[in-house]
């Protein structure tokens, strides 16, 4: 039976017949947690009786949500959450080494092509970009994972989202996902598995890719898979850690349904409050009054997301009235992004910049927001409440319509800011 | 042979009957309104439970009773993987939740820490705001006391059946590898 990708990974990791529908256990490629999930996922693992950890090398925790710790509470978390990765020889990489998880895996070679990989974070969909099945779990499914090895799933059906058409250059990933949340809503693919591909990914950066993958979970996927092409197994090959197997969709697969983008007539987009799926075009909020630009998180706070904002805030400078808190998402991209000089461009136009942490994407610490604020984030979620007072507002956007923003000091469509030669430079 | 189909609608202890009176919430329901972020500094289940749907009702938590239930529309619990959401609405002492559909991490995370949830579309839709409700687990049936209806819960598939059985997720875990230890020693 013609296999979609999803369920060819899944059953090229089972000895049951893995037929969409049916539950199945599966082996475990790699399986992590962070400073909030590690510590309910330790009890559980001492709970089930378990004294070591499958394979010390496939399973990791990364401290990166309240870290560097924000207070007590937090730094007790942290410390337990260490303690434990000590005790059991998994991987741990500590603050100033590290992460935003999903972006520090792939640059570490961890997540690669063909893998089956849980973490227990929402996000690990994210690692769909690198062609593996990726996704999130809570601390007891994790727990067990670390125990066996092995987790169990549905075979879910797959819904094949192709992106056609040339891109031009003020869109990015942020916009090619909001547009198909836009039009899926956030349960359009409830329990479903998403698989990405056509003629506008071929030169879509990875970055990007990663930030469609990242945002897979909003529309309620259980992973969000891009089928593997050059740009993919060059990456994996120059930094994967073990060797791995690309798996692909068969010919003739079946699909529950099929959506087509047409990023040629993508506008800059932006999520208003407080769904994920509640898509706008940026120009028609403009004279949206913004308090805080905020540019990271897993969903873009890699390298082209820095180029991108860095790029438009050269020689400009952030509005009066704005905060704007620039995170780059791991120490790697922190290093390139100072080589570049993008660090200067940032500080220069008046941006706060932070060591990698999730911070402020969930309300975490690094740029809370007040009763009646309102923040436009690159990250993924701008459910009420989410970066701080249930009464703040979150509008969610990709790292142009972020910089463009930060500089006017509303919700900007950056092509009214600049010049048409600004995008020969891009 | 009822019985025996559908004892294990629930993520809870088979046979419990529950009863309270209905908390009504709309679709999507996220987990940051189930417990917001800034309450992550903790698991302990009847900590976050003080701050449980906080920020959709601030006064949600000294409103309810025990055993009160909550009644959720589509994708119920969608959003983070924080197993914190289920644990809120246990230290809440909430007693189940029934809702049209719920989002899948959400799912196995009541599954796993024992919250039970039922997915009834039809149960979402018709029960009002303070209607009197009660469970019947094993039968697989809710009966709403106020308006006079019973309506049908849909059943866990059998290895879900079989997990809850176990008595969750850990139990099953460490009779694994009890099993595998046997077998190495053997």
């Amino acid at each position: 039976m013609p296999r979609t990708l999803p369920s060819a990974i899944l059953a090229a990791h089972t000895a049951d017949s893995a037929k969409e529908g049916d539950i199945c256990s599966v082996r475990v490629d790699f399986a992590f947690a962070n400073d909030i999930t590690a510590p309910p996922a330790m009890r559980a693992f001492r709970e089930m009786g378990a004294r070591k950890v499958f394979d010390p090398a496939r399973c990791a925790i990364l401290p990166d949500h309240f870290t560097p710790n924000k207070d007590i509470a937090a730094a007790q978390q942290a410390k337990e959450a260490r303690d434990f990765a000590r005790e059991t020889g998994m991987l741990y990489w500590e603050v100033g080494r590290v992460g935003v998880e999903h972006a520090f895996l792939p640059e570490q070679g961890l997540i690669l092509p063909g893998d089956i990989v849980v973490g227990a974070d929402s996000h690990t969909c994210s690692g769909g970009t690198l062609g593996a099945f990726a996704t999130g779990m809570g601390s007891t499914d994790l727990a067990a994972t670390w125990a066996l090895g092995e987790t169990w799933f549905l075979v879910p059906p797959t819904i094949r989202v192709d992106f056609e058409g040339t891109r031009a250059p003020w869109i990015t990933g942020k916009d090619f996902i909001l547009a198909l949340l836009g039009r899926i809503g956030v349960q359009g693919a409830r329990y479903a598995a998403l698989e990405f591909g056509g003629g506008a990914v071929k030169d879509l950066p990875l970055d990007d890719r990663f930030t469609v993958a990242n945002m897979a979970v909003e529309g309620g996927a259980k992973a969000g898979i891009f089928v593997p092409d050059e740009t993919v197994l060059a990456y994996a090959k120059a930094r994967g850690r073990r060797p791995f197997e690309a798996i692909y969709p068969d010919e003739g697969a079946s699909y529950a349904q099929r959506i087509e983008i047409d990023a040629a007539a993508l506008e800059p987009l932006v999520a208003a409050p407080s769904s994920p799926g509640n898509m706008r075009r940026a120009a028609e909020l403009s004279g949206t009054k913004v308090d805080q630009v905020f540019l990271g998180s897993c969903t873009n706070g890699r390298l082209r997301d820095m180029e991108l904002a860095a790029k438009l805030l050269k020689g400009r400078r952030v509005a009066d009235s704005v905060r704007c808190i620039v995170i780059p998402a791991s120490y790697e991209v922190f290093a390139e992004c100072m080589k570049r000089g993008y660090l200067d461009i940032f500080i220069a136009a008046g941006a706060a910049v932070s060591t990698p942490t999730c911070g402020p994407c969930l309300g975490g610490h690094m740029g809370i927001l007040a009763a009646g604020e309102r923040c436009l984030a690159t990250s993924n979620r701008n459910f009420v409440g989410r970066m701080g007072h249930p009464q703040s507002e979150v509008y969610l956007a990709g790292p142009l319509v972020a910089a463009a923003t930060a500089v006017t000091g509303h919700i900007t469509d950056p092509r009214e800011l600049v010049s048409g030669d600004f995008w020969k430079t891009l | 042979m009822a019985e025996t189909e559908n004892r294990n609608n629930q993520a809870s202890p088979r046979g419990t009957r529950l009863e309270g009176n209905a908390w009504k919430f709309g679709d999507d329901i996220d987990t940051d309104v189930i417990i917001p972020a800034r309450y992550l500094v903790t698991s302990d289940a009847a900590e976050l439970g003080k701050h449980c749907m906080e920020d959709a009702d601030p006064a949600f938590v000294s409103k309810i009773s025990e055993g009160d239930f909550i009644v959720g529309g589509e994708n119920f619990g969608c959003g983070s993987s924080r197993e914190h959401a289920p644990l809120a609405v246990k230290g809440a002492k909430v007693s189940c939740i029934i809702a049209a559909s719920f989002a899948r991490i959400f799912f196995r995370n009541a599954i796993n820490v024992g919250l039970p949830i039922f997915i009834s579309p039809e149960a979402s839709a018709k029960i009002q705001p303070g209607d009197r409700l009660s469970v019947d687990g094993v039968a697989g049936i809710i009966t709403n006391l106020t308006r006079n209806e019973t309506y049908a819960v849909a059943p866990f598939p059998p290895f879900l059946q079989e997990l809850i059985a176990t008595g969750g997720l850990a139990p099953y875990v460490k009779k694994r590898l009890a099993a595998q230890e046997q077998a190495v020693s053997a």
